[in-house]
């Protein structure tokens, strides 16, 4: 498949109550790697694997939740093109100046039916992830301290208009869509995959009233093994688990859901499948999602806490 | 560690919570079906209850869950407070349907 356009997730800003509970469990627990502090106050994360400076930001405040969620583009002109198409669309874009973020070059900031704020920016410092260019060794200390994902992954994000957030995502940003959940009527979609590349998605949403409202976001690891070494981790440090170690029938991916200090729900997982844009969508019936294992596989059970517990 | 004892006003129900165990903890524990564990964090609000009497400490909480006013009222998160003394509190929002709202007592005695 040819990368271009909207290459990748790339940061996501997440609130939390307490900024030094939250770096702790973030890069002691969790095993990001700390990359820098700014004036503001906001702490700079990323997993030890990728290559650009941040892609985690904690900022303290008095509500959970998530800021903002940026996706990473090819270029420059990439970027300006999106603003433009973004605008011809209808959508009010904003332009946060290179540097208000740490390493970080300028951003394209708009806010979506659901609610949310979305970020695209093209430039970010490229700190590397340990290892050499040339040559180099498969893996570093960073990679064995904490539960150590390898990536940020993609997140899911609760609001209203779901139907209109799809629209814009594949007709404006060329994401396409990988599964969803029909709404309990059957006439709508409840739940929305979504991927800009070769993922199974790269951000999702789900039909909720109020806008705004972060699900989880999702870490990347590389096996099985790693997902229950990651349990073990989080029992180990009182980390409160929501579901999981399971499989989810949607995606396939392999997870644990959990929440972090502040009650943001994060997600360590690995596997899935990779789709291909010209691959039909995989459809789950409203039931499917829980009695049908679409969110727990082997449990075949809707958990509660999925469709009520957000920050 | 000093244990307390919760009631709940409307039922009348007692449970034991070490004062360095969050009050939903103290709930959890034993074991009744349907006490709303959310994120245990402060930051998805459903654990909401209201304490009538009682001193406690407070760990940070979510004010799109707490407002000013809740706090003045001593409207807080069970998972972020723990007794410094007895405690009777009210239970409200989901907390409320759980505890009262048609669930087995069964589990709860203590």
């Amino acid at each position: 498949m040819a990368m271009t356009g909207v290459l990748r997730p790339g940061h996501a800003q997440v609130r939390v109550l307490d900024l030094e509970e939250g770096v702790k469990f973030y890069r002691d627990v969790l095993g990001l790697v700390e990359t820098g502090r700014d004036a503001q106050g906001r702490v700079y994360l990323k997993c030890w694997d990728e290559r650009d400076h941040n892609s985690v930001i904690l900022r303290q405040a008095d509500r959970a939740g998530i800021d903002f969620f940026a996706f990473k583009v090819l270029d420059k002109a990439t970027l300006e093109k999106l603003d433009s198409d973004l605008r011809a669309y209808g959508v009010a874009t904003e332009r946060i100046p290179a540097g208000e973020m740490l390493a970080t070059g300028e951003r394209v900031r708009f806010e979506i039916p659901s609610g949310h704020k979305i970020e695209l920016y093209a430039e970010k410092n490229q700190v590397g992830n340990g290892l050499q260019v040339l040559n180099p060794a498969p893996w570093t200390p960073a990679s064995e301290k904490g539960v150590a994902p390898v990536r940020l992954d993609h997140t899911l994000l609760y609001g209203p208009n779901i139907a209109a957030v799809q629209k814009l995502f594949t007709e404006v940003l060329g994401f396409y869509l990988v599964e969803r959940v029909l709404t309990p009527d059957g006439n709508g979609n409840a739940a929305i995959w979504l991927s800009c590349s070769h993922k199974v998605h790269d951000i999702a949403f789900v039909e909720h009233p109020e806008p705004g409202k972060l699900h989880h976001v999702s870490f990347m690891l590389e096996s099985w093994e790693e997902v229950l070494r990651a349990a073990d981790i989080m029992a180990m440090n009182n980390v409160p688990l929501d579901i999981g170690p399971t499989r989810h029938g949607v995606t396939r991916g392999c997870t644990i859901y959990a929440w972090d200090p502040s009650g943001n729900r994060f997600e360590t997982f690995m596997g899935g499948y990779q789709p291909y844009p010209d691959y039909e969508p995989t459809t789950w019936t409203f039931d499917g999602l829980g009695a049908g294992g679409g969110l727990d596989y082997p449990q075949r059970k809707l958990h509660e806490t999925f469709l009520t517990v957000v920050s | 560690m000093p244990s307390f004892e919760i009631r709940i006003s409307e039922s009348g129900e007692c449970f034991p919570c070490d004062s360095g165990q969050s009050v939903l903890e103290g709930m959890a524990r034993l074991g009744r079906r349907g006490i709303p564990l959310g994120c245990r964090g402060g930051g998805c609000g459903v654990c909401k209850v209201e304490v009538v009497s009682g001193r406690f400490e407070r760990k940070a909480m979510s004010r799109s869950h707490v407002s000013e006013e809740d706090e003045a009222l001593g409207r807080v998160l069970a998972c972020r407070i723990f007794p410094a003394s007895d405690l009777e509190l009210k239970v409200i929002g989901s907390m409320r349907r759980a505890v009262l709202g048609g669930e087995s007592p069964k589990g709860f005695e203590k």
